[in-house]
């Protein structure tokens, strides 16, 4: 289908973007990689009055390490973190991992991570991720800029903290100690297809071998990516075991609320978010050198 | 909105509406129907076309007004004065289509793939092209295909 008509302005920088944004208020929206925004306006589920196209603003393409965390400018295409060149450190598992299985190789070309996140779908791979990661998004509004943490950037399905006249900058995940590892598992019925579940986890240990922190997140459960908290309490702190793995999966299984469609029955869906947070922990632990 | 854009070294200034996707663009716009529309969904892959060398980019999920000032190859862009590109001649040779609806996306994903990869291996080219689908061969020797053009170092 071709999308409804609208005015197309072109960004060279920011500035000129956010321009755009506050003159335009709610009749606007960002167009970074369109992977998503594309899709839904020719499918008129969109119908953005005005685009505010931001890829010529190269000051916005990059990936860097600051020292306290990697910085995913908002047109950094998820294929520049696939060929990153510490991709394959183990610190980065969980980005690593995630990096191959967003969307297809094609579209990972053009779709950034910043726009994932603000695109919020129930089904995405980069929410989860930024929530077991403990990411941030940088935000720029009337009053500067300000950086939300991940957990509060994701309000709804298709919502987040980015206001009317806003824009994100920036996604942020803090650089982990080398002691952590990550995972994330996806099981979708093809290629390019969305999560029919999928977990996303993150671990660090003490030198002792015990659980300093972990993130466990779960995609398609939900009205967006949910945190499992009671599976991180259970986990933190404690040394691991096959038995700690087993009731991090069962809290995961219970904390999921997928909704039925055509990839599975909800109670098919909550037993696979079970699984597949037990396969994420054994692989992150595994990666760790940890054998339950 | 008036847009120029370099399609296989030709410039094309056209006056276009913002919505126009680059896909019919290019077809209607430019009489290079080489690219195929498959799914409308950017799902199969069919439109891949590549920017600015390197990029593949779905063509049915990019408005043409984004390639204001840039560079795409099509599949018409891949042959040399009647000389088949390695990728195509592989695709000849390793019989790599049979109704050849799905082959310009193949073949242009295949490029921009030989363009960071040169020396794939089979696992590379198989999850490199997953995002294309082909209905007839079963991948089997659409894999082959870019295994030979990667051999031939000319990818």
């Amino acid at each position: 289908m071709i999308p409804a008509a609208f005015e197309y302005l072109r960004a060279h920088s920011p500035d000129e973007a956010f321009a755009h944004l506050q003159k335009h208020g709610p009749e606007a929206r960002v167009l970074a990689g369109g992977q998503s925004l594309i899709p839904a306006m020719r499918f008129r589920l969109a119908r953005p009055a005005v685009l505010v196209d931001i890829n010529s603003i190269s000051d916005l393409a990059y990936v860097r390490t600051d020292g306290k965390a990697l910085a995913v400018g908002a047109i950094a295409r998820d294929s520049a973190i696939e060929r990153a060149p510490w991709i394959g450190e183990r610190r980065w598992s969980l980005i690593h991992d995630v990096s191959r299985v967003v969307a297809d190789p094609v579209v990972r070309q053009t779709g950034t991570v910043v726009g994932s996140l603000c695109h919020n779908d129930p089904a995405g791979d980069w929410t989860a991720t930024a929530l077991a990661a403990r990411g941030e998004v940088v935000v720029r509004g009337k009053g500067g800029t300000r950086t939300v943490a991940i957990d509060d950037f994701l309000v709804d399905s298709f919502t987040t903290a980015v206001s009317e006249g806003e824009m994100a900058l920036e996604a942020r995940f803090p650089v982990p100690d080398d002691r952590t590892a990550g995972s994330y598992q996806k099981v979708e019925r093809k290629v390019g297809d969305f999560a029919t579940a999928a977990a996303a986890v993150q671990v660090s240990l003490n030198k002792n071998g015990t659980i300093r922190s972990v993130g466990v997140a779960l995609s398609a459960a939900g009205a967006c990516a949910v945190r499992v908290d009671e599976a991180e309490r259970l986990l933190t702190g404690q040394k691991p075991s096959a038995d700690l793995v087993r009731a991090a999966s069962a809290a995961a299984e219970t904390r999921s609320e997928p909704q039925a469609d055509l990839r599975g029955s909800v109670e098919y869906k909550k037993h696979l978010a079970g699984v597949l947070v037990g396969r994420g922990l054994r692989q992150a632990l595994e990666r760790l050198g940890v054998k339950l | 909105m008036k847009i120029a854009v370099k399609v296989n070294g030709s410039t094309y200034q056209r006056d276009v509406e913002s919505r126009t996707l680059l896909a019919y663009f290019l077809r209607e716009e430019c009489g290079l129907t080489g690219t195929h529309v498959g799914c409308d969904t950017s799902s199969c892959g069919c439109c891949v076309v590549v920017m600015d060398g390197d990029q593949a980019v779905k063509a049915c999920t990019m408005f043409a007004v984004q390639a204001d000032g840039r560079e795409i190859m099509t599949v018409e862009g891949l042959a040399t004065n009647g000389t088949l590109h390695p990728l195509q001649q592989g695709f000849w040779d390793q019989h790599g289509l049979q109704c050849g609806y799905c082959t310009p996306g193949m073949l242009m994903a295949s490029y921009a793939l030989l363009k960071h990869n040169p020396k794939p291996s089979e696992a590379d080219i198989r999850e490199g092209l997953a995002g294309n689908l082909c209905r007839c061969t079963g991948y089997q020797n659409i894999v082959k295909a870019v295994q030979q053009a990667a051999e031939g170092g000319q990818g």
